[in-house]
């Protein structure tokens, strides 16, 4: 028997997994101390930056205002704003016109034909200044912080590729594919969805 | 290997102790440096691994309660914003139930039941040494995830919707789940092993009614495990097909149903904390026989007392569910079966009692921590009594009550035998004593601080205080109670700082213990301490339920086992007469491997659904190779 | 050891008449009954307690006769056995008294008033129905029942599981999306009774209380009546200026005072708001400047909750919480 020998042994293994473990959770939370954390609020000065929106002259497509990249782009990638984005689309009555994201009375969400182009500054800039046949502002309704996250939730809808941060299904019927299951990609159209004006008013 | 096929066997007749060490040792240690390492399928290695695991775990889960109590010390305090709070408390309850108190118990079962029943490994030691890699990436899931600021935040029962696919967003519910897969593997994979172990591997002689006390108890828990665990693997995996792709277990508007998951989880959640509360009842045991220096009175009822906890567990689980609204008649049937399990917990308390009363008590500091165990366990039971009774519950269900009375029967009920058990087998495990005066402080600051903690909370719960709330406001009446609690919070770490210096300490530099310091009656002290690899020289064979206070001219043993190859006796079920001698696997690398694959293909789903389809050729690839065939013989009679 | 119980003892002396949020401050029908056989349990569970504690003194001091073993045994079996049919007696006198209570507090057949209770993330919003369409009116947070009088909650929940509890008037019962849950109520006292969640519902769970206020019989109908009236036109200058800010900012979009164009309903009905003790879900006293604090930004106050931070001068702050104050 060396039981010095089996002693160190006894010791030192379980203690350097341990240590290991201890040392691979240290270096995560120094990434994790990197991270931003969820934001409930954003001051009124960088809401103000945001709802500078730059929109090219025919309405369709923009540039996001600067302060957008500082903030690192939370309204596409943040799965808190997503949700949130999702809660607001069913209180805002988004629904009513959109339906579950299919159209009606509005055009389609889902379909991949975007009429002011794909980016979440023209969806952001539909949902506060409003659009030609129907769509109403939101301006007076929803703060700028509401409407970035609105329009980067209406932007996963439709995207063509599902975004590991898009929400799931709802608690509720069933009648399309989740957002996290990049429903575009199924149910993208070969043509637009026909818009309200061309399909005339609804009866 | 052609060679050794052509030589006869060597087997372990007539040849003279120190040439039979010899060969047992290099038959059965584990080959030097780090891939030995992770190779080893030493049951006592493994064990060693998940004990020091386990108690990491344990420091994370304590550090995170002495963050709740900050945050809680002052009304509306800003230490901790809700965000982290939440993740706070529910990274402390999983880490505590998942990742500390049921690995910690079943790795005492690992170390503990191969040596009592007097065999050289546990059954499939290979599945053992997965077992262990799977918890330990698993709760690094888990803390990594918390580093990230990405933990769950869900609390440790994570009741849907709010932790389903609308109001969770994020992976945090996912992480939850997928780290509650990883720990059911691994308790699954273990029971598995201990019943197998208990039923076929006893030394010749130790008949049904001859096995030690804990063996029994981890033989309940076991089978406990085996039960209660595919409830909860059914409720993570339906957890994270909801979020993932979108299936409606839970989705009341297409068929499902939000109760369905607490039936779920309770199903398994009760019977969780007689997983955790059976091996500390083994513990206790054995630490009351060995310290009143007789048997224990009442081996028999105990055992029934057992089995019938393990039975009732499963019949008690709606008591968690008394104020969702289920009718009546139901819940009054729960209240009758959670009262029911009082008796069988009376029956085991009686009989330690009586053990005490009979025998000559020896006040060493395992003994203490069960004395405190008793005086902590029967508050805890009692209150559990209270919450039984579905008026009483509609009270102080989800309050603060309840908090002080699972940390009276889970630290009361587990944890004090736990450390009285491990005050009691490190000698065993390290082959050097603790240090009883520091134990004494250690037990001293320990209940102490335990009580002055948790006993007020039972106040505040009647006073109205709800759980999982990360703040109260100034005008309601318990910011004293609080500070007060928070204060004392402290004077319970400081015990278990004691009680880790002095375990680093001794590991180290400790007093040798030889192979029986306390004249205890099991087997595991006939052998050196810490055991050999191949724990026993000759198995021993066993006439008495205490064979080492039977007999004192030492024990008679058995041979004829082979010492060139792995080889330990198979027994019978109930007489355990000896069936066949069979070869125990070698050391394997691939077990760590299909660690590895599985882990990747669970965290790969939290992503995709197509991790599981990908994830599962490398699973295959390691898997064949853990069991490759060897082209030897697998058991002669 | 022994001061715990002492501890308790002292306990229910001391908080049986203080605290608005207890289980000993028993007003309500089924919270006195709670009451009695909470005590009653407790003490016999405490009288038990002291007997083992007892059994575990004397089994460790005890001085150590010579008796032959088998003698000690049998004396020892037959206690062991006594104690354990006494374990069963017990506990079967609990059982029995347990449901002796739950019979005692079966739902009333015929409430004189129904209250539609639901919970959302993270306050509650009650509907008074009435078989007259027009006499139902919505208000938030605060609950006001007449004393004497079975008053029955439909419990239901707009989003997670969530617990409806007023200790000292009734146990608590749990609201759970997909499923309506029924609770009676009957104060015996008035009072001011809080009340709070207690299903965790997530990031602001610790702030989600309620007040139900127990009141006589004519107090009662005096208050209801004003809660179906219309909300007030305001005549004050300031006021009349927070007006003009609600309707034009977001504000509307989530509230409704009836007999203005504010319609929505995410948020808490608002139309009485200056009539309600506290705001926020029992966050804060209803005060002037705490209607500003609050509104100048929520997320300060209860980091999380749904109300966003609307940008606004000091001025439209002031006229909004002058405006809000007078609606009675």
């Amino acid at each position: 028997m060396m039981p010095g020998k089996v002693l160190r042994g006894g010791v030192a293994q379980p203690l350097a997994i341990a240590l290991f473990s201890v040392a691979l959770a240290g270096i995560a939370t120094l990434v994790g101390l990197e991270r931003q954390p969820r934001q409930y609020r954003i001051d009124p000065p960088v809401a103000a930056a945001l709802d500078d929106l730059r929109l090219m002259p025919t309405g369709i497509g923009g540039a996001p205002p600067e302060v957008y990249f500082a903030l690192d782009k939370p309204y596409e990638t943040s799965a808190y704003d997503l949700s949130q984005g999702k809660r607001l689309y069913s209180w805002f009555g988004c629904a009513n016109c959109h339906g579950d994201g299919r159209g009606g009375a509005g055009p389609s969400l889902l379909d991949g034909w975007w009429l002011y182009g794909p980016s979440t500054v023209a969806i952001a800039a539909s949902i506060r200044n409003g659009r030609p046949h129907g769509m109403p502002a939101f301006r007076s309704k929803m703060t700028t912080d509401q409407i970035w996250q609105l329009a980067g939730y209406v932007r996963t809808m439709g995207a063509y590729s599902a975004s590991l941060a898009a929400p799931s299904r709802n608690d509720d019927k069933h009648t399309r594919p989740a957002e996290n299951r990049a429903p575009a990609a199924i149910l993208f159209n070969e043509e637009p969805a026909p818009s309200p004006s061309e399909r005339g008013p609804p009866s | 290997m052609i060679e050794d096929r052509k030589r006869p066997p060597l087997t372990d007749d007539g040849l003279d102790d120190s040439v039979l060490e010899r060969h047992l040792s290099q038959t059965w240690s584990a080959s030097p440096g780090f891939w030995g390492a992770l190779a080893t399928v030493d049951h006592k290695v493994i064990a060693r691994r998940y004990i020091v695991t386990a108690f990491v775990f344990l420091i994370l889960g304590g550090l995170l309660a002495v963050a709740m109590r900050i945050q809680l010390a002052w009304p509306e305090a800003r230490f901790l914003d809700p965000d982290r709070y939440n993740q706070i408390f529910t990274t402390h309850g999983s880490t505590m139930m998942f990742l500390f108190a049921v690995p910690v118990m079943e790795a005492m079962a690992i170390y503990l039941v191969p040596l009592m029943v007097g065999t050289r490994n546990i059954a499939f030691p290979r599945l053992n040494a997965f077992s262990y890699w799977i918890i330990l990436i698993g709760g690094l899931l888990l803390w990594i995830s918390f580093a990230l600021d990405a933990a769950p935040d869900v609390g440790w029962f994570a009741y849907v919707p709010l932790s389903g696919p609308e109001y969770g967003p994020g992976k945090r519910a996912d992480i939850w789940a997928q780290m509650i897969t990883f720990t059911e593997l691994s308790a699954l994979a273990v029971a598995v092993e201990i019943v197998v172990t208990v039923f076929k591997q006893r030394a010749p002689g130790m008949s049904l009614d001859r096995i030690p006390l804990l063996v029994w108890s981890m033989l309940v828990m076991a089978f406990i495990v085996i039960m209660a665990m595919p409830a909860i693997m059914f409720a993570s995996s339906t957890l994270i097909l909801d979020r993932l792709v979108e299936t409606q277990f839970y989705n009341p508007a297409e068929g499902g149903d939000a109760l369905l998951w607490q039936h779920v989880f309770w199903f398994f959640g009760h019977p969780e904390v007689y997983i955790i509360f059976l091996p500390a009842a083994g513990m206790v045991s054995t630490i009351v026989a060995t310290f009143s220096r007789r048997p224990i009175f009442g081996y028999l009822p105990l055992v029934m007392a057992f089995i019938a906890t393990g039975i009732l567990a499963f019949g008690l689980w709606v008591h968690h569910m008394f104020v969702v609204g289920l009718p009546r008649l139901g819940e009054s049937f729960f209240t009758a079966s959670s009262m029911a399990i009082a008796v069988p917990a009376g029956i085991q308390i009686f009989c330690w009692l009586a053990t005490l009363w009979l025998g000559r008590p020896v006040f060493t500091t395992p003994l203490l921590f069960v004395i405190g165990f008793i005086v902590t366990f029967v508050i805890g039971g009692l209150t559990g009594v209270m919450v039984a009774s579905v008026p009483f519950d509609a009270q102080v269900h989800d309050t603060y009550f309840v908090v002080a009375h699972f940390h009276y029967v889970l630290v009361g009920g587990a944890v004090f035998p736990l450390l009285g058990a491990i005050y009691y087998w490190f000698p065993k495990m390290t082959g050097r004593m603790m240090s009883e005066t520091l134990g004494r402080w250690a037990f001293g600051l320990i209940f102490l601080g335990f009580n002055l903690t948790f006993f007020p909370m039972h106040i505040l719960g009647l006073q109205g205080m709800p759980r999982r709330v990360y703040t109260y406001q100034p005008e309601l009446p318990w910011a004293g109670l609080n500070l007060f609690i928070s204060l004392s919070a402290l004077v319970l770490v400081s015990g278990f700082v004691i009680f880790f210096i002095d375990a680093l300490r001794s590991w180290r530099s400790g007093k040798p213990a030889g192979p029986d310091p306390w004249s205890a009656g099991t087997l595991e002290w006939a052998t050196a301490s810490p055991p050999p690899a191949y724990n026993f020289r000759r198995i021993p064979v066993v006439e008495a339920r205490e064979p080492l206070w039977s007999r004192s001219e030492g024990l008679a043993v058995t041979k004829g086992l082979q010492v060139d190859r792995r080889e330990l006796i198979v027994s019978s079920v109930v007489e355990a007469l000896p069936e066949a001698r069979e070869s125990s696997p070698r050391d394997s690398i691939w077990p760590f491997w299909a660690a590895i694959a599985t882990s990747l293909m669970l965290i790969g789903s939290i992503f995709t659904p197509w991790a599981v389809v990908w994830g599962s050729i490398p699973i295959a690839v390691t898997l064949i190779g853990w069991f490759w065939p060897k082209g030897t013989v697998e058991d002669t009679s | 050891m022994k001061c715990n119980s002492i501890l308790l003892l002292l306990a229910f002396l001391i908080s049986g008449c203080s605290g608005a949020q207890s289980v000993l401050n028993a007003n309500g029908h089924a919270a006195i009954a709670l009451k009695e056989l909470i005590l009653a349990i407790v003490l016999v569970c405490s009288a038990v307690w002291f007997l083992v504690m007892i059994a575990l003194v004397s089994a460790l001091a005890r001085r150590r006769i010579r008796e032959s073993d088998a003698i000690s045994e049998r004396k020892a079996t037959v206690v062991v056995s006594g104690a354990v049919g006494a374990t069963v007696l017990v506990v079967s006198g609990l059982t029995i008294a347990s449901f002796h209570t739950t019979r005692a507090l079966s739902e009333a057949e015929d409430p004189e008033l129904t209250i539609v209770v639901r919970a959302q993330q993270w306050w509650w919003q009650f509907t008074y129905v009435d078989p007259r369409s027009t006499e139902t009116f919505v208000t938030a947070n605060e609950l006001h029942i007449p004393i004497g009088k079975d008053v029955r909650l439909r419990l239901e929940s707009g989003d997670v599981i969530h617990s409806f509890w007023v200790p000292s008037l009734a146990g608590k019962q749990d609201l759970i999306p997909g499923r309506e849950n029924i609770l009676t109520l009957r104060a015996e006292r008035p009072g001011v009774y809080r009340g709070q969640c207690a299903e965790f519902c997530g990031l602001q769970h610790s702030h989600m209380a309620l007040f139900v206020i127990a009141e006589g019989v004519a107090d009662y109908e005096r208050w209801a009546e004003g809660q179906r009236r219309m909300s007030v036109d305001p005549s004050e200058a300031e006021a009349v200026a927070g007006k003009a800010v609600f309707m034009a900012r977001q504000c509307a979009a989530c509230h409704t005072i009836r007999g203005t164009g504010a319609s929505g309903t995410t948020g808490p009905d608002l139309t009485h708001i200056g009539s309600r003790r506290t705001i926020a879900a029992g966050l804060l006293e209803n005060t002037r400047g705490s209607l500003a604090a609050w509104i100048a930004d929520p997320q300060k106050l209860k980091p999380g909750n749904n109300m966003p931070l609307v940008p606004l001068t000091s001025d439209e702050l002031r006229q909004l919480a002058a405006y809000m104050e007078v609606l009675k």
